[in-house]
């Protein structure tokens, strides 16, 4: 026979009845039950099949540390795959299915896998599937392997709260020694937290049937309880701490309930006590990993939490003093108790799906259940995560908590104090910051480890199915160190991160290699200490909130408009207007050529430089000679880094002698305003430049096209357009708001770029339509701007530039060679590779004008020989104003090749061009002035 | 997450935060001749100390740079200082 209920103890229920299902069968349990503990009392043993071989499982813990029962779980519609079923409270309804096994865990089509173990060891699947290639074998490989898998539905409302807090103590773990240290911490005055991941607190008070501080467990955890409540602490139940960070910052998952997303904490902690209690580690022996060999402190959790008997005729395995009291409880409840030694001899488990007995060197015991005790390993994850070094307990047998950061404590069964009274001194003495000496140990252990060469399959981790001969097989081809062993092996790697395998796995380790175990050490503990779902760390910052959009003043003008919204460089703005795209761009453009284009430039960055020393910092930040720049003049320039790319480009306006603005790219803004910050007060006297950018506080309209001049006039500003050479700028009135003109031209078309304060531009926007409609001006948007420029050969950075392109590979080589003073970047202008004869450089690229628009990104190809990417397509449109497609493209020594004609690759496909200069539309610039 | 205390404005999250430079680092003349080693060392060499390091960070929020000293080991921040103050006087970034 296997579990039972007993009719009386633990911390369930009785007097309700919750019904579920576990693959296709009904059962029962009561309030207070998690699924694993309701089967057990309702005798399943088998809960689930092994990842790899398809063994029969059961349970082995009852709490996080069970690797074997894994259900997916369905409540109400709602379905989450991987529960693990020791952590999953119970509720009415639940419908269980074990992962991984088919049609159930009891009798899995699959079981006979197990018959292959020889051919299925570590390295497998990368020695077998390499030939022809892994991704053939891959998706059945996937199927027959794995966990659960997700229904695809998404659960209604299933959004993380996520809430900030902090407080003078944290205190991790609600035992014995977390409760008592809350409590004293908190009567001393200081603000506490104390977070356990139990719905009820204790602990392991409830394994064992001696009173604590001459107390019953419930009687004196109520105890604790009001007192902390009653001095000002909290107290968080179902709630993990399962990370710590820099800084003390701990990160807590509070459960809200079965398809509920949890609530995420980020709790900054004064200072943090590690109070997470100890695991029984497993005994590695032939056959460990059958049905109904289990954890001694599983069972008496079982036992003390739920009511539950884990069997009748129970044989004990353990190496420690651990034991004793939980034998005597098993005994008092009924069970029938044999205990072994297992110095008597190598173990074995017998029977099948159905334990029947153990074998210990000579002496055989008949049992249904086999509960074994390793010793104890400290829960000191979250000790590692602050950083915190281990040290290694001989006596204990153990890795303890050694030196850590000032502001992490550890006490009780995590710091390697397993006994009870020392446990609560300790944790007192941590609380409140006053010296403590911890004394003896009452603990006794033998060290027992995984005996390398010994008979029969025996399991490290049973989550994972790694065996002791693959731990043997990786020290064979020198996966040695422990992270290598992790990886080659999966040992450790699966959804329980290895808590009850790491300590086998590198005790085996350092068997195999006579080495002793600190030395073979362990791998990192990383958060988060149980798996959580990526929702909790997503939260509320979903959609837009992710990253918002910046929203243009004008976007209810565009919008009637009819325009379609698009993001650019973190900007909404009007893509094109009306419902289909290439008749609206043409038309947009046509209108831009042939009468006038209405622009939204706003997002264009508009950062002021002033102070008495601007103009030599201009002039040092701007790869141009920008000293010499007049007041009211404009110049188009680049901004480098100091390795010579080009960071940003755009024009650069004098206002004053001592006042200067920046128009850089609408999406670089807030870097080129960094980058000005850096250099102003890193290098310069901060007292005598001011940076302040003012983008948002303008809007900006650019009317562009042969009756832009005209549309302007018609404006009431005050001045006269007709009179604004190219490359100047003006400052009229709009109504009684400042106007700025600058005539600047993006499309080689006269044009003037009209900015008011930001709260002017709708009736400048309505003024400047009812100016331009009746000249054929129409709203054009940022598709038919990129042809305009194209058309001129005009760069995007970012675009038409990538991480090599220096100025003089667009052209621009004057400043590099004739510019006297410093400038950022200028002595990386002059290096072998800025000089070398290679470069890629900017050039135009001309198809057939009966030929298709060349696809942007397709690579230009060296025409003999094995092909060569020499270039590739930046830009490609058809323009509307030649009737032809037209193309910019980066290409190796470009300038020496116009005119040549080149190959082109893009996706199998052929094609060809001729190099051009990047200019196809009016070379001479007379449209500038026309 | 960290806490970084910006001399102006506290202790705030590291996202508000962007490195800027290592502090002694002198830009060379340009306008003079500077050899290809000189300059590569200026662009790329970096001390990248283990333990107690100063660095010039700036916060992003009031765009002031500072000097923070801080261990690249555990993590800890020492202490955190204007850059104005601070550098002249011990020989500029
Ligand atoms: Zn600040």
């Amino acid at each position: 026979m296997s579990g039972r209920r007993l009719s009386q103890g633990g911390l369930i229920d009785r007097s309700r009845l919750l019904r579920f299902r576990f693959d296709g069968r009904d059962f029962t349990g009561h309030p207070g039950d998690t699924l694993a503990s309701a089967l057990l009392a309702s005798g399943v043993r088998v809960m689930g099949r092994s990842f790899k071989y398809h063994r029969p499982r059961g349970l082995w813990g009852a709490w996080f540390d069970d690797p074997n029962a894994v259900f997916n779980v369905r409540l109400r519609g709602d379905e989450l795959p991987n529960c693990p079923a020791t952590t999953t409270a119970l509720v009415d309804g639940m419908q269980a299915r074990a992962v991984n096994a088919w049609p159930n865990a009891e009798n899995d089509l699959k079981g006979g896998l197990d018959l292959f173990h020889r051919w299925l060891g570590a390295g497998f699947y990368y020695k077998t599937f390499m030939w022809p290639d892994w991704h053939l074998f891959e998706p059945s490989i996937r199927k027959m392997a794995g966990l659960g898998a997700v229904d695809g539905k998404a659960i209604d409302g299933y959004v993380a709260d996520q809430l900030h807090d902090d407080c003078d103590l944290l205190v991790a773990g609600g035992g014995a020694a977390g409760l008592a240290a809350a409590r004293a911490a908190a009567e001393a005055g200081y603000s506490v937290v104390l977070a356990d991941d139990h719905p009820t607190l204790g602990g392991s008070l409830y394994q064992g049937d001696e009173p604590i501080e001459g107390e019953e467990p419930q009687a004196w955890v109520a105890a604790q309880v009001a007192a902390i409540r009653a001095a000002g602490g909290r107290i968080l139940t179902s709630t993990t701490v399962f990370g710590l960070y820099d800084h003390g910052l701990a990160a807590l998952a509070e459960d809200r309930g079965f398809a509920r997303a949890p609530r995420l904490w980020r709790l900054r902690a004064r200072r943090t006590l590690v109070a997470t209690g100890a695991m029984d580690r497993p005994i590695t022996f032939a056959d460990n990993d059958r049905p109904g060999v289990m954890s001694l402190q599983g069972a008496a959790e079982f036992l003390g939490r739920y009511g539950v008997l884990a069997g009748q005729r129970i044989a004990v395995l353990s190496n420690n003093s651990h034991s004793a009291p939980i034998v005597a409880r098993l005994r008092a409840a009924g069970a029938e108790v044999i205990e072994a030694d297992p110095a008597e001899g190598a173990p074995r488990a017998l029977g099948g799906k159905r334990l029947s007995g153990v074998q210990i060197g000579a002496r055989k015991i008949d049992c249904d259940t086999l509960l074994v005790s390793g010793g104890l390993t400290p829960t000191v994850h979250l000790w590692r995560h602050a950083g915190g070094k281990l040290d290694w307990s001989a006596e204990k047998a153990a890795f303890v908590p050694g030196a850590g950061p000032d502001h992490m404590l550890a006490a009780g069964a995590a710091n390697g104090t397993f006994d009870l009274d020392p446990a609560l001194a300790e944790a007192r003495a941590a609380a409140l910051g006053t010296p403590h000496a911890t004394g003896a140990s009452g603990y006794r252990v033998r060290p027992l480890w995984p005996q390398p060469g010994s008979k029969g399959r025996q399991w490290i981790d049973f989550q994972h199915d790694v065996t002791l001969k693959d731990v043997e097989l990786a020290a064979r081809e020198n996966y040695v160190s422990v992270e290598h062993l992790k990886r080659y092996t999966t040992l450790g790697m699966a959804a329980d991160q290895g808590k009850t395998a790491n300590m086998a796995g590198l005790a085996a380790m350092a068997a195999i290699q006579g080495r002793p175990i600190p030395e073979v050490g362990t791998t990192t503990f990383r958060p988060p200490f149980v798996p959580v779902p990526m929702e909790l760390y997503h939260g509320t910052r979903r959609g837009q909130a992710v990253n918002p959009l910046k929203r243009l003043e004008l976007e209810p003008q565009h919008r009637a408009a009819g325009a379609a919204m698009g993001e650019y460089g973190g900007w909404l703005r009007p893509a094109w207007y009306g419902p289909e795209d290439q008749s609206a761009i043409t038309a947009e453009v046509q209108a831009a050529r042939q009468a006038a284009g209405v622009f939204d430039g706003s997002p264009l960055g508009k950062i002021e430089v002033m102070g008495p020393d601007a103009a030599a910092f201009v002039n040092f930040i701007y790869y141009n000679t920008i000293a010499t720049l007049e007041p009211g003049h404009i110049r188009y320039g680049f901004m480098l880094r100091e390795n010579g790319l080009i960071f940003d480009d755009g024009v650069i306006a004098r206002l004053a002698e001592d006042r200067f603005l920046i128009s850089c790219s609408s999406s670089h803004v807030a870097g080129v305003e960094a980058m000005l910050e850096s250099w102003r007060q890193d290098g310069n006297d901060p007292d005598r430049i001011f940076v302040h950018d003012t983008t948002q506080h303008w809007a900006t309209i650019t009317v562009t096209g042969p009756q832009a001049r005209a549309i302007v006039a018609a404006l009431d500003t005050g001045a006269d357009p007709a009179t604004l050479a190219h490359m100047t700028l003006t400052e009229g009135r709009f109504g009684d708001s400042p106007l700025r003109i600058a005539r600047v031209s993006f499309t080689g078309d006269a044009s003037f770029e009209l900015s008011v304060p930001a709260s002017r531009a709708a009736d400048l926007w309505q003024a400047v339509l009812a100016a331009g409609t009746p000249l054929g001006a129409r709203p054009i948007g940022l598709e038919a701007m990129s042809v305009l420029r194209a058309e001129k050969g005009f760069i995007m950075v970012g675009k038409d530039t990538d991480g090599e392109t220096m100025p003089h590979d667009l052209g621009f080589d004057v400043p590099r060679r004739k510019k006297k003073a410093a400038f950022v970047g200028d002595r990386a202008l002059q290096t072998e590779a800025a000089n070398a004869a290679d470069r890629r450089q900017l050039v135009g690229l001309r198809v057939a004008d009966s030929g298709t628009v060349l696809p942007t990104g397709a690579h230009i190809v060296t025409g003999d020989g094995p092909q060569r990417s020499i270039g590739f397509v930046t830009s490609s449109y058809f323009s509307p104003t030649l009737d032809r497609p037209i193309a910019l493209a980066l290409l190796e020594s470009g300038q020496q090749r116009i005119g040549d004609r080149v190959q082109l690759r893009h996706l199998g496909q052929s094609l060809s061009a001729t190099v051009t200069a990047p200019c196809a539309l009016d070379p001479e610039g007379e449209r500038l002035n026309a | 997450m960290q806490l970084f205390p910006c001399p102006f404005c506290g202790p705030r999250n590291e996202r508000e935060f962007h490195y800027v430079a290592e502090p002694g680092k002198t830009r060379p003349d340009t306008t003079g001749d500077i050899t290809a080693e000189d300059w590569a060392a200026y662009l790329y060499d970096t001390k990248n100390e283990k333990g107690p390091v100063r660095e010039v960070w700036m916060h992003l929020t009031c765009r002031e740079l500072f000097v923070m000293e801080r261990d690249s080991v555990t993590m800890d921040v020492l202490g955190s200082k204007t850059l104005r103050r601070t550098l002249p006087a011990e020989g500029a970034a």
